[in-house]
């Protein structure tokens, strides 16, 4: 980050910087990893469209003082392709990786099926994905084989 | 992979050589369909069936019989306590307590792989939606295994409401472990959703699709025909414009250039297969229907006491 950027924000101890992703949707990567800021104990900082040399602007998330694991931060693919993880070890990066869809992904989306077993309510039922294909992006709900492609995951994010 | 307390929720839980294992069993079985075969005088099999069968239930019930066992179950939901608002997966559970193995049938799609995710004893899926019919599929393969002796190498027809139908898309799964060429034959508005075509193509499995059973009768060794499933349509409107489109006639059959020919249908038939052909040397379906007994005496059999002798 350019000396302008910390300006902005400070450098963190111990947590996660989520970078590069695509501007406008660091409150999307926010709630897709479940945090809404309500809960306390540990601090979140965002920066949006800044300048940035790969993508023109994009976004910067900051978690300190939350463990996330490796298969979560993973899920940010799925609204931010491009988004890399650097894992923050006392102020030192100690890890970098660029996030990649995982093979299943449990209880995050909702099937588009209506007739789909995981849409029932009072059913103690998560919904469950594979990934089918990752360039086009498609996953299949692993109950009722309704097969999911980016558009139909942008729009359970308000993306379309 | 062995059938012994497995789930059989898709076709695609098992492969090529598990039908094998399951033909050559049922084979077997057609001694005892209409006599007796004490196997599985300890076990009781639950019947679980949320939607309306008449065959499916029925040839459960009498294989299981057939075999020595007992079975429990429901047909409808008026008499129990779902009628009450208890869920699916706690009626699992308790008839999980209860028997040996659970026959579901459910309109929700997903609903018998829940039901196995629930229950530690086996599950069978007798039909969940417009997904699988994995018990049809068998069935049906088992018929032109039969007929043919051979399923390599046949032209098979699958007439009908290719959009709706469960048994349709179990079937082409089934078909998929065999070198066969498929012709699909729909009204435009009934053809195969993305995800069979998806699979098709995935399996790299040879077919094509027409509205027109007159330009490829020619070419079959087997026309299977299904329904309109009439109560799958999200849209009563959608019905009324598919209502009646294809007919399956003594005049389309004797175009059929192969004499090997059969027709196939899983029935309920509503009006999609006149009933003169009900005569014609080419009906296999209710021949079909009554393997139903031997195929899941055999699958039971496979399922709860493994492939011993």
């Amino acid at each position: 980050m350019s000396s302008k950027r910390e300006l902005i924000i400070s450098k963190i101890r111990d947590g996660v910087v989520i970078d590069h992703i695509p501007a406008g949707r660091a409150l999307l990567v926010l709630r897709l990893l479940g945090i809404s800021g309500r809960e306390g104990g540990f601090r979140v900082a965002l920066v949006m469209n800044v300048e940035s040399r790969k993508l023109g602007t994009k976004d910067i998330v900051k978690i300190e003082g939350r463990e996330l694991t490796k298969d979560e931060l993973n899920l940010v693919a799925l609204v931010a392709p491009t988004a890399t993880v650097n894992i923050i070890r006392d102020y030192e990066v100690v890890s970098k990786f660029k996030v990649a869809i995982p093979d299943v992904i449990e209880g995050l989306l909702k099937c588009k099926n209506p007739r789909c077993v995981t849409n029932q309510q009072r059913e103690p039922v998560r919904s469950r994905f594979r990934v089918l294909s990752r360039e086009p992006l498609k996953l299949i709900c692993d109950y009722c084989g309704t097969i999911h492609e980016l558009n139909d995951i942008e729009k359970y994010f308000g993306l379309t | 992979m062995a059938w012994f307390n497995q789930d059989v929720i898709s076709v695609l839980d098992f492969g090529r050589e598990d039908f094998e294992v399951l033909f050559s069993e049922a084979l077997n079985m057609e001694r005892y369909a209409k006599s007796r075969l004490d196997i599985l005088s300890d076990k009781v099999l639950a019947l679980a069936f949320f939607e309306p069968s008449t065959r499916t239930r029925l040839s459960f019930e009498t294989a299981m019989l057939r075999l020595g066992g007992r079975v429990i179950g429901f047909s409808g939901t008026e008499a129990t306590s779902m009628a009450k608002g208890e869920n699916l997966a706690d009626t699992i559970r308790m008839l999980d307590s209860y028997a040996n193995a659970i026959v579901i049938r459910h309109s929700l799609e997903g609903a018998a792989k829940f039901a196995a995710e629930v229950a530690e004893s086996p599950v069978i899926n007798a039909g969940d939606g417009s997904q699988n019919h994995p018990t049809q599929a068998m069935l049906d393969l088992y018929t032109i295994w039969r007929e043919f002796k051979v399923i390599d190498g046949l032209s098979i027809g699958i007439l009908g409401d290719l959009r709706y139908a469960r048994v349709v898309n179990s079937l082409v799964q089934a078909l998929s472990y065999y070198r066969v060429k498929l012709h699909l034959i729909s009204p435009e508005l009934l053809r195969p959703r993305q995800e069979l075509v998806e699979f098709m193509n995935s399996r790299g499995m040879k077919y094509d699709w027409t509205d027109d059973p007159y330009g490829v009768i020619n070419d079959l060794d087997v026309l299977y025909v299904v329904r309109i499933q009439r109560e799958r349509f999200p849209d009563p409107m959608e019905y009324e414009k598919v209502k009646g489109a294809y007919k399956v006639t003594p005049k389309l059959i004797e175009r059929g250039g192969k004499p090997s020919l059969i027709i196939l249908h899983p029935l309920p038939r509503v009006d999609e297969v006149d009933f003169a052909v009900d005569n014609m040397p080419q009906a296999r379906y209710f021949k079909q229907a009554s393997l139903g007994v031997p195929l899941r005496m055999a699958l039971l059999k496979l399922v709860l006491a493994g492939d011993r002798p």
